[in-house]
């Protein structure tokens, strides 16, 4: 009852709107004005910060032109591809490796140290590999997303608890059923984590890839943005790109019930 | 993933597993170099091994690679210190004023997960092709993770050190310098370790992308050259640098972290 009486009156107390969400409405409404007042200043170059209308104008045609709908398509199609390759081999990689400690002592640091080098760097013997076609932004894609899920994966595999497993062995379950049954399952939070991760790398390598040598995607209507001057449809493409890469990142997360992790 | 995740580190003197790797590694090589001899690899899309290790020497001499890397060192020594001043102090103002920190905090980890090295042909029309770009696009990658472990370093200080200083009656500053800052130093540093990794990725990838610079335009000028041996020997010194760059960082913050 004491409970109750407490929640009520914290409840009649609170004000309609928290102050960190005012905090939050004030941050914005500062910079935009900020942004409003250097674009009318003529302290940078015309066009370079645009006004707010007119990236609201550009992001407007973005949004109802079919051929951006094309070049997103592709682009996702890239993506998808990438992470589907590039994710299940590393989900095998770092079961093998999670599973067995010598193998993993002889080949997980050269994952560990590759894993953070530029990726895109390798984009010139993607080309010469795969060609110039959206084959090339694929491959960089699926090397760029291989690493941080292989790693990830090992290393929740090592921390699966000991209990589990003996309770698999103590049913005298096989490799394949110890896989489904036990590890996967155990390692749902790693996976998504590696997965989540490895969309971000493989989005970004894949963009990059798009914007050095490419005839369709996003990445190529960013760098034709660049290469007619066109600064209003270059932020509103940034901005929708954003929007839907950290969308993209927060929905994975919330599939696979990051949010919800409990431990007991 | 944390240095206490890898298996390979407490790997007593057993030596056999790191062999077996490395001699993987020399296996797989050799017979690349079989193949390619033997005529089932086209030599003009993976040049021979043989000839990439003797491209090494034309780096040197021909190509300036010296002078490159200390290019790209310098890019990413200056993105650096600013990552470093702009993202400890934002880090230190966010987590002293906890409407603001709570306020922000979920931006700026948004802000890590976005795909922020395609802003660069915006930062291109702003600065111009030239070292700003890249030096701002390493910054502009690193400042999210030294924001947050700063955050993190200095809400972490154990209550006991707090009170002491308390107990010192030492003013807010005193507090801040004596007791906070020396807490927080090791966990502030794995965000700056972190930045750093993010600041070299960025500066070498802006730097093909723009074709401008050191090492990541030296990559794209061999390539467009059509110099396979040369290219993939280039990509080899890339790799080599930044994973004598990763091991040193990992180093410095183990040598940190006795201090808290």
């Amino acid at each position: 009852m004491a409970e109750t009486d407490r929640l009520s009156q914290t409840t009649v107390a609170s004000p309609v709107i928290s102050p960190v969400t005012l905090l939050r409405i004030a941050i914005i409404l500062a910079v935009l004005a900020a942004w409003e007042f250097l674009a009318h200043s003529g302290w940078l170059y015309r066009d370079v910060v645009p006004s707010l209308l007119s990236i609201g104008r550009a992001m407007a045609a973005l949004l109802t032109d079919r051929n951006y709908y094309f070049n997103l398509g592709v682009t996702a199609a890239e993506i998808g591809v990438a992470l589907a390759i590039g994710g299940s081999a590393g989900l095998a990689v770092g079961l093998i490796l999670g599973a067995n400690r010598f193998l993993s002592r002889a080949f997980e640091p050269y994952l560990y140290y590759l894993g953070p080098t530029p990726k895109i760097i390798f984009f010139p013997v993607m080309i010469m590999w795969f060609g110039v076609g959206p084959e090339s932004k694929v491959a960089l894609g699926t090397l760029s997303c291989f690493f941080p899920v292989a790693l990830n994966v090992a290393a929740g595999m090592r921390q699966i608890d000991k209990v589990l497993i003996r309770v698999g062995r103590s049913f005298r379950a096989n490799t394949w059923q110890m896989v489904q049954k036990i590890h996967l399952p155990a390692m749902r939070h790693p996976i998504i984590n590696g997965i989540r991760l490895g969309l971000g790398f493989a989005l970004i390598g894949t963009l990059l890839a798009e914007t050095k040598l490419s005839n369709k995607g996003i990445g190529f209507l960013i760098i034709q943005t660049y290469s007619i001057f066109d600064m209003p449809a270059m932020y509103a493409m940034l901005i929708v790109l954003f929007v839907l890469a950290i969308g993209a990142n927060a929905l994975i997360g919330k599939l696979g019930g990051l949010d919800s992790i409990k431990r007991n | 993933m944390t240095t206490a995740d890898t298996p390979f580190v407490a790997s007593g003197r057993d030596y056999s597993a790191p062999l077996v790797g490395f001699g993987t590694f020399v296996a797989f090589l050799l017979a690349i170099e079989a193949v390619i001899r033997i005529g089932w690899l086209n030599r003009f899309i993976v040049p021979p091994p043989s000839e990439i290790i003797a491209s090494f020497g034309r780096l040197f001499t021909e190509e300036h690679v010296l002078y490159r890397f200390f290019f790209t060192a310098g890019e990413c020594f200056i993105a650096g210190v600013m990552v470093t001043i702009c993202g400890v102090a934002i880090g230190v103002v966010m987590q002293r004023y906890s409407l603001l920190q709570r306020a922000c905090e979920t931006w700026v980890a948004a802000f890590a997960s976005a795909p922020l090295v395609l802003t660069y042909p915006l930062f291109m029309v702003i600065f111009g092709r030239n070292a700003w770009t890249i030096i701002i696009m390493g910054f502009l990658s690193a400042l999210s993770p030294v924001i947050l472990k700063t955050i993190e370093g200095i809400s972490g200080t154990r209550k006991v050190l707090v009170n002491v200083g308390r107990s010192f009656k030492l003013t807010a500053t005193q507090q801040f310098w004596k007791i906070l800052f020396p807490a927080a130093l090791p966990t502030i540093f794995v965000g700056i370790r972190l930045g750093l990794i993010f600041a070299l990725i960025n500066v070498v990838g802006t730097e093909f992308l723009i074709n401008f610079g050191g090492l990541g335009q030296l990559i794209n000028d061999l390539a467009e050259r059509y110099d396979l041996a040369g290219t993939y020997a280039a990509i080899c010194f890339v790799i080599l640098v930044s994973v004598l760059f990763f091991i040193g960082l990992e180093k410095a913050e183990r040598w940190l972290r006795p201090i808290a």
